[in-house]
């Protein structure tokens, strides 16, 4: 590894426990993100020359400490915060021992407080725990870099104004935070595997590995900090049973390959053993809901060796479970195609015909009814269906693979 | 922080008629009891609906003065809260309590400050 490359894998993975931290002991948001920035480019410059530090973490701790107490004293908010600085000035430099505290999950769940837009929490979160620079988060979501950079600045400017308090949620509020923060994380999760704001002009693929890895890891930070619930356990092991099987998704022509027909060979073991392992934990706390299930769910397709091995019925108990939970159109649909796989079509074809009213805009509902209709060799329905859901879907992949099975449905 | 609650609801939602009012009367004050039991509350009021309302404007050094609100809304405004509190979370849980959040919207604004 070069020094340039080592340095970036340092502040990326630094960033977050740093800026917690920072925003801890400033009480400010932006001070502590312009301080660090300025610690960043600072670091850029010494370490090409002197090489990365023993304790690069330190470091940058004290290089952004410096900066920030430069900049509130050239601020005439010196007067209005004689404390801050006095409590620093006492601090003994040297004390900057190698532990810095870590004070992420106040940063979790401060930028994912339902105050602020689910866009600027998901920006956000990218942004200050992920490390990812503005541009790299523009570039995962397909907006502008200046739309960006305006996003993130406005919920900074939020946080400050409307008094968004940086702090873990007392035990009244957590259950619901910790879930609106587990929806966000599955949410980064998702847009990197299954990439649903494509430009059709463009040739991008399915997925975007990094944003998949930065859930995976944003995840593991929230289970080290806030060990032994089972739902963020779930998550956890249901992003890895997914992630597993990223790399069969896309064939070599980019287009998409569906879980019956990939190489199973090549579905990562590690993570699957990870996924499985990390799902017991949490079945083991008795604490059941959603992701435990979705995550157990794909646990049973990860150890089917073969397509034809999968355990549907248990799938299919499963979506029963799940839809009890949360009964959305997404989770009825996925019922139905498993009681399909599970018994016959026809099974699912007439679940899914209950669903027929409400579902006219929803692309899974239209490919799960194609996919059935076309088993069944009710081809005209099939085609219908196919050209619904070409209309409504959202990437290239997708669209690619559609498009080859409504061809065959219209050339027999 | 001083934050201002404001509560908007449709005039035809909430209590309707005098025994429906009285019947929830109990209940803000019991409300209003609770924040200045606190030490949060600063002010709060109900204001008489929009039939009552009057809008002024200046244009072009012209005095336009109208009947009603200055604009016809699905839900509005009904009353006010002003409260001091720790932060956003308590004003939230604050306006969950006020009754009008079941059938209306309760707006909070973070009052201006020297430091904004």
């Amino acid at each position: 590894m070069t020094t340039a490359s080592q340095i970036e894998t340092t502040f990326r993975e630094e960033h977050g426990r740093i800026l917690a931290a920072l925003i801890s002991q400033f009480g400010d948001f932006t001070l502590a993100e312009d301080a660090l920035q300025d610690a960043l480019i600072n670091a850029l410059e010494r370490w090409q020359i002197d090489g990365v530090p023993r304790n690069p973490a330190a470091w940058l701790m004290t290089a952004a400490k410096r900066r920030a107490i430069d900049r509130l004293r050239r601020v005439e908010k010196v007067d209005h915060n004689p404390t801050i600085l006095d409590n620093l000035a006492t601090q003994d430099e040297t004390d900057m021992d190698d532990s810095i505290p870590d004070e992420r999950l106040k940063l979790m769940f401060t930028c994912c407080h339902p105050a602020l837009a689910l866009e600027a929490q998901v920006a956000l979160t990218l942004h200050t725990l992920g490390g990812l620079s503005t541009p790299e988060v523009a570039r995962a979501f397909l907006v502008p870099v200046p739309t960006m950079a305006q996003r993130l600045a406005r919920a900074r400017k939020k946080i400050r104004n409307a008094g968004i308090p940086y702090r873990v949620p007392p035990a009244d509020l957590l259950p619901e935070r910790l879930n609106a923060l587990l929806a966000v994380i599955y949410l980064i999760f998702n847009e990197g595997y299954v990439a649903t704001t494509t430009d059709p002009a463009s040739d991008d693929t399915l997925t975007r590995p990094e944003l998949c890895y930065e859930a995976i890891r944003l995840c593991r930070v929230l289970v080290k900090l806030m060990p032994h619930n089972a739902e963020s356990l779930g998550l956890l092991a249901l992003m890895l049973l997914h992630d597993s099987r990223r790399e069969t998704r896309l064939n070599a022509n980019g287009e998409l390959v569906l879980l019956d027909e990939q190489d199973r060979s090549r579905w990562d073991q590690t993570k699957i053993q990870e996924g499985i392992a990390i799902l017991d934990q949490a079945l083991a706390l008795y604490s059941p809901g959603p992701y435990q299930v979705q995550a157990a769910i794909s646990a049973l397709h990860a150890e089917a060796p073969t397509s034809d091995d999968t355990d549907w019925k248990q799938i299919a108990a499963l979506y029963g479970s799940l839809a009890a939970i949360t009964p959305t159109m997404v989770v009825e649909v996925n019922r139905a195609v498993a009681m399909a796989m599970a018994w016959e079509p026809q099974i699912g074809l007439q679940m899914l015909l209950r669903l027929e009213n409400e579902a006219d805009n929803f692309y899974p509902y239209h490919v799960a009814c194609a996919d059935l209709l076309r088993r069944t060799n009710q081809r005209e329905a099939a085609a219908d269906a196919y050209e619904r859901a070409i209309e409504l879907c959202g990437n290239n992949a997708e669209r690619a693979y559609l498009q080859r099975r409504l061809n065959e449905m219209l050339n027999p | 922080m001083k934050y201002l609650l404001l509560m908007y609801a449709n005039e035809s939602a909430g209590p309707q008629t005098e025994e429906e009012r009285q019947a929830a009367g109990p209940t803000w004050h019991a409300l209003l009891q609770e924040t200045k039991k606190a030490g949060v509350l600063i002010d709060s009021n109900g204001v008489l609906p929009t039939a009552d309302a009057t809008t002024v404007r200046i244009r072009d050094g012209q005095s336009l003065i109208t009947d009603g609100p200055f604009a016809e809304t699905h839900e509005q405004l009904g009353g006010y809260f002003v409260l001091d509190c720790q932060d956003l979370d308590e004003a939230i849980q604050w306006a969950e309590k006020i009754p009008t959040a079941q059938y209306g919207s309760i707006e909070i604004r973070p009052l201006w400050s020297a430091g904004a």
